[in-house]
């Protein structure tokens, strides 16, 4: 199915991304790597999708969620056969950067998108049970409030950030 | 003034949006592209396609030949999963936007034509269980090949019109290849700016000669060069001593190459394209166009013999006395080595008076394998 094309930065540069990222708008389409799909009912959609790769240990997901609908959209829970997963956020806890549980989970307004990225939200895979190999595809199935769900894989890139998902409350 | 340049050109709209944005005081997306007076940093080639682009694509400004040797663990099932990313990562920046992962967006957003071309070694194949269908060249007495700049099992030939487009292209790639394989070799080269001469123009070597005239065009590219959708490239790392090149007259030049400097014509014709006449002689009986003259030795004239010249210059460093570290990194596509490259090398090592002031230096031969559609990915049919 085709994604929907939404500028994917703020409001403030609308007029701008609608004029210029045409071609970004294009590459939503590429499901090369991976290929969000969706429950039929899903206003849901994932952009881009991809995952750390790593040897042992934890590692996390990200992507992009697009909110089509004219309600806003919370996803509650994600899983994968790769591993526990919990949804994360980052957070400035007695004066450092940590990641925690999101109460809430991720609220993705109407018509708008939420980036989960390195350094921000991420859905955590706890404990993989494999290593997560470069270019391994890896499948994930997030949870909404209303029940519905929306599967996707992601593909796994070498990847040198991120590294406050693995250690949080560490110092750098 | 300036605001008058920008919009009289074809992204007039869009820069008519970003100049709105930024004039009511927020910043513009940082990557979105940025405004441009041509379309030369807007320029897209597409990737996806039966055949790989990059080998008849117009030669762009920029290139960066970047060779790599496989890990010993890297298998055809890793091999596969490095082409999905590669072929993914290409297809995002050939387009203008940052691949998965990418920690400078900001940086992909002008494509500049950019091209990434695949070329696989006889060691991936090996690597992957597979008979290869190339294999080095055999040696040349003019070689003095350095291990520096010879071989590799995967070669990545990224080409832009924008130097800093190339540069980020080869940091995104290196990233994503390095769990399979270490950078054996990185040659980067240049011609002529875009739009410095026309589309057409032949390249111009450091030594100042055109270089490509030759060239097959339409129909006898498509016989020299493919082979069903694939193609095989050679690559040749040509060291130029311009410090005794210097010692000789234009004249002399001129007979070493068989070819007049200015013009590019042959010596017996007055335009670039005029066939050589290698039979003509003159009042002392003596051919025009010399027995050791390049173009004489490297003639040819059946089309499914002639080989497409793809060449970069390449300019480093200069030591103390002024004396350069510069050449060509001579790039070749060719449908079969065997029977288009070797013979051409040999009869110019045999023989080519211009052999006196290039050296080559590095040497490396990898098979193209064809294109892949949109969702696919570079050595599908081979590695799945």
């Amino acid at each position: 199915m085709r994604t929907p094309c939404i500028p994917r930065r703020g409001i403030a540069v609308l007029a701008a991304a609608a004029a210029l990222s045409l071609g970004a708008c294009g590459s939503s389409d590429d499901t090369a790597a991976a290929t969000p799909t969706a429950s039929p009912a899903a206003a849901l959609t994932v952009r881009d999708p991809w995952v750390k790769a790593a040897d042992s240990g934890m590692t996390a997901a990200f992507a992009v969620l697009a909110n089509d609908s004219d309600t806003d959209v919370t996803v509650t829970a994600v899983t994968s056969p790769a591993s526990p997963m919990e949804l994360h956020e980052m957070a400035m806890q007695e004066g450092k950067m940590v990641m925690r549980p999101k109460a809430g989970g991720f609220v993705v307004k109407a018509h708008g998108t939420h980036e989960l990225s390195p350094g921000g939200d991420h859905l955590m895979l706890m404990q993989p049970s494999a290593p997560i190999k470069p270019g391994d595809r890896v499948a994930f199935t997030l949870t909404l409030a209303d029940g519905r769900s929306v599967a996707f894989t992601a593909v796994a890139k070498p990847f040198a950030g991120a590294g406050e998902s693995y250690a949080p409350g560490m110092h750098g | 003034m300036r605001r008058r340049l920008l919009l009289s050109g074809g992204a007039g709209a869009a820069v008519g949006a970003v100049a709105a944005t930024v004039a009511s005081g927020r910043s513009p997306d940082p990557a979105a592209p940025p405004s441009t007076v041509d379309d030369t940093g807007t320029g897209v080639v597409p990737f996806h396609g039966p055949r790989q682009a990059g080998v008849s694509t117009e030669p762009q400004a920029h290139a960066a030949f970047v060779a790599f040797t496989l890990h010993s663990g890297t298998d055809r099932a890793a091999l596969g999963r490095m082409m999905r990313l590669l072929s993914d990562d290409a297809s995002r920046l050939t387009r203008g936007v940052a691949p998965l992962g990418d920690t400078e967006p900001e940086l992909a957003v002008l494509p500049a034509r950019l091209t990434v071309t695949f070329g696989f070694g006889p060691g991936l194949y090996a690597a992957a269980g597979l008979p290869s269908p190339v294999a080095e060249l055999p040696p040349f007495p003019i070689d003095r090949l350095e291990e520096a700049w010879s071989g590799g099992d995967l070669i990545l030939q990224i080409c832009a019109d924008d130097p800093l487009t190339v540069t980020h292209a080869q940091r995104m790639l290196v990233k994503d290849t390095r769990p399979f394989a270490a950078v054996r070799w990185v040659q980067r080269g240049f011609r002529r700016s875009r739009g410095a001469q026309a589309p057409t123009h032949t390249q111009r070597n450091v030594m100042g000669q055109l270089d490509g005239t030759a060239n097959p065009r339409d129909a006898a590219l498509e016989t020299a060069v493919w082979a069903g959708d694939a193609t095989t490239l050679v690559v040749r790392r040509i060291r130029a001593d311009l410090e005794r090149w210097d010692l000789l007259s234009a004249a002399d030049k001129e007979q070493a190459v068989g070819r007049r400097l200015g013009s590019g014509a042959p010596l017996t014709g007055t335009r670039e394209l005029d066939e050589p006449d290698f039979a003509a002689v003159n009042a002392a009986g003596l051919r025009v166009m010399p027995d050791f003259a390049h173009v004489t030795r490297a003639r040819v004239t059946d089309d499914r013999l002639r080989i497409l010249r793809r060449p970069y210059n390449y300019d480093h460093s200069v030591d103390a006395a002024g004396r350069p570290d510069t050449g060509l990194v001579f790039a070749s596509y060719q449908s079969d080595v065997e029977r288009q490259f070797v013979p051409i090398q040999r009869r110019l090592a045999e023989m080519d008076l211009l052999n006196e002031w290039v050296t080559p230096v590095g040497s490396a031969v990898f098979a193209v394998p064809p294109g892949c559609p949109e969702g696919g990915w570079i050595g599908s049919a081979l590695l799945s």
